[in-house]
């Protein structure tokens, strides 16, 4: 028998005009799970990230955190879920107007009276962990490159220590070295913080080094979800195609429908 | 929809003052060049025009009033508030839409900040309170390009031409260009950040977004110019 999930994602369905993205996906994660998320691309993967954070609302389903339903609260509520949130996106999506520190310690200035030099030191502690020198706290993002830029977006995500955390491609167009320090910064920082993770990724080798489970998304569903472990030997076509990276097989690249 | 959400989120906290003082030092100051140049040249063209024309029935002397009460009613409003279309409706349209399709918007969002509040509410603040304040500023210019032309070119005699510009001036003149002036502040920023937070997906939909805001700024501006007028007359 296991407790209640962290989050309960319960036949979600969501379509843009006659696009039909999502057609009821289903995903159980429990407390400190790491779960990430695979498919080819326009699945839907972000926007399935996007709805848990309710800033896009599925035509149906529900979506459960903590066992409360979130499709279709008050927008108090929603303000108080949102705290247990943080989340990398997969375009980065810093702010481009704001220097480092500001963009890191944002949610941490909006909730609590932060000094300016207060919040300049937790970034500038933040982005030292990560690996980054200090001094790229008075930078603006578009100075940075896609790397480092990947490792601000990260320390936004866990400045004020969240419970959840949602990554959207964090390692995508990075070489593979960098790919595996922002892995290896993910697993740590996870841990320090106990906390619960969704993580999209297309690259196989950073699913295996940061996934308990996998959930496979195509044509819009859950097609397979298990232990990282049982990956390779799944019996589903679609997924083998996908984790071995075969051109050819069940799989299609363009739009999924 | 928008507009209602646009306002109540102006009047309710928090404030973000560092936003609204950038927005302010962003349509207010760095539109001044373009709006003095603007009114400047519109000053001088149309003492020259006026001059000509009146002189076919002997009424030169008039030019400065035509000058003054042109300049402050109708075209110090209405250049500046093209001008200030162009230059700020179309950069807050580009700025936030491009905002929205990074994927800052949703960003904000998620960090507990209310993006109306945030980025539009600032915005809109800023533009009705520069726009008068540019408008000012222009039909001082204007008035002056005016006196320019008019006491160099024309050969007025420069104390005359200034006198007679105040002679018919009236407040409510002036008046009636800074409301005209504050609700056009309104409707660019409010196009502008319309246009960029609806933006569609990518650099195609940013562009499409710019290219909105200012063609629909600038015919709102035009239509309001028009009711400012009539509302005004009507009493
Ligand atoms: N806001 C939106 N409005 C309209 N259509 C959208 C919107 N967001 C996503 N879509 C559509 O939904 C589909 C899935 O998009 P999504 O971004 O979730 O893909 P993805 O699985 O994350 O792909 P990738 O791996 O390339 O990031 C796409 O066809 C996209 O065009
Ligand atoms: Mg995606």
């Amino acid at each position: 028998m296991s407790s209640t999930p962290k989050i309960r994602i319960d036949n979600i369905k969501k379509r843009f005009g006659t696009n039909d993205v999502l057609k009821g996906i289903s995903l159980d994660i429990q407390a400190q799970e790491s779960v990430c998320i695979i498919g080819t691309s326009g699945c839907g993967k972000s926007v399935t990230l996007k709805c848990l954070l309710g800033l896009i609302t599925p035509d149906s389903g529900s979506i459960l955190v903590n066992g409360v339903e979130t499709v279709g609260q008050s927008r108090r509520a929603r303000e108080d879920m949102l705290r247990q949130f943080g989340m990398t996106f997969q375009f980065g999506a810093l702010f481009d107007s704001l220097q480092i520190w500001e963009n890191v310690t944002f949610r941490l200035r909006q909730r609590t009276k932060l000094t300016r030099q207060a919040a300049r030191d937790v970034a500038a502690d933040i982005v030292t962990q990560l690996g980054l020198g200090a001094h790229v706290i008075d930078q603006y993002p578009a100075e940075l490159s896609g790397g480092m830029q990947k490792r601000v977006a990260l320390a936004r995500a866990i400045a004020d220590k969240p419970e959840i955390l949602l990554f959207d491609e964090p390692t995508s167009g990075l070489d593979p070295i960098t790919g595996g320090v922002i892995d290896n910064l993910i697993i740590d920082q996870v841990k320090k913080l106990g906390a619960t993770t969704l993580t999209i990724s297309h690259d196989m080798a950073s699913v295996r080094r940061i996934a308990d489970k996998v959930a496979m998304v195509h044509k819009g569903r859950i097609i397979w979800f298990g232990a990282v472990t049982d990956m390779d030997n799944t019996g589903v076509p679609e997924v083998d195609q996908f984790v071995h990276g075969e051109p050819f097989g069940p799989l299609t690249t363009g739009n999924s429908d | 929809m928008f507009t209602a959400a646009a306002i109540r989120w102006a009047v309710w906290p928090p404030f973000y003052g560092r936003q609204l003082l950038r927005q302010i030092i962003d349509i207010g100051y760095y539109s001044l060049p373009v709006v003095g140049l603007t009114t400047l040249f519109s000053g001088m063209v149309l003492a020259l025009q006026s001059y000509t024309g009146f002189a076919r029935f002997s009424a030169e002397d008039t030019v400065a009033t035509v000058v003054v009460l042109s300049v402050t009613r109708e075209l110090g409003p209405v250049l500046a508030g093209l001008m200030v279309a162009g230059r700020i409706g179309a950069s807050m349209a580009a700025e936030i839409g491009t905002m929205r399709v990074t994927d800052q918007i949703d960003a904000l969002d998620s960090l507990s900040t209310r993006p109306m509040q945030y980025l539009v509410a600032p915005r809109i603040i800023a533009g009705t309170i520069c726009l008068p304040f540019l408008v000012l500023i222009g039909d001082i210019i204007g008035v002056f390009g005016g006196y320019l032309v008019g006491v160099y070119k024309l050969g007025f005699n420069p104390s005359l031409y200034l006198a007679r510009t105040l002679e018919y001036l009236e407040f409510s003149d002036v008046f009636l260009g800074l409301v005209k002036a504050a609700v056009f502040g309104f409707l660019i920023a409010l196009m502008g950040c319309y246009h960029g937070y609806n933006s569609g997906r990518g650099a195609e939909g940013v562009g499409l977004a710019t290219t909105n805001a200012v063609v629909s700024a600038s015919i709102l501006i035009l239509i309001s110019n028009y009711l400012v007028t009539a509302v005004f007359f009507g009493n």
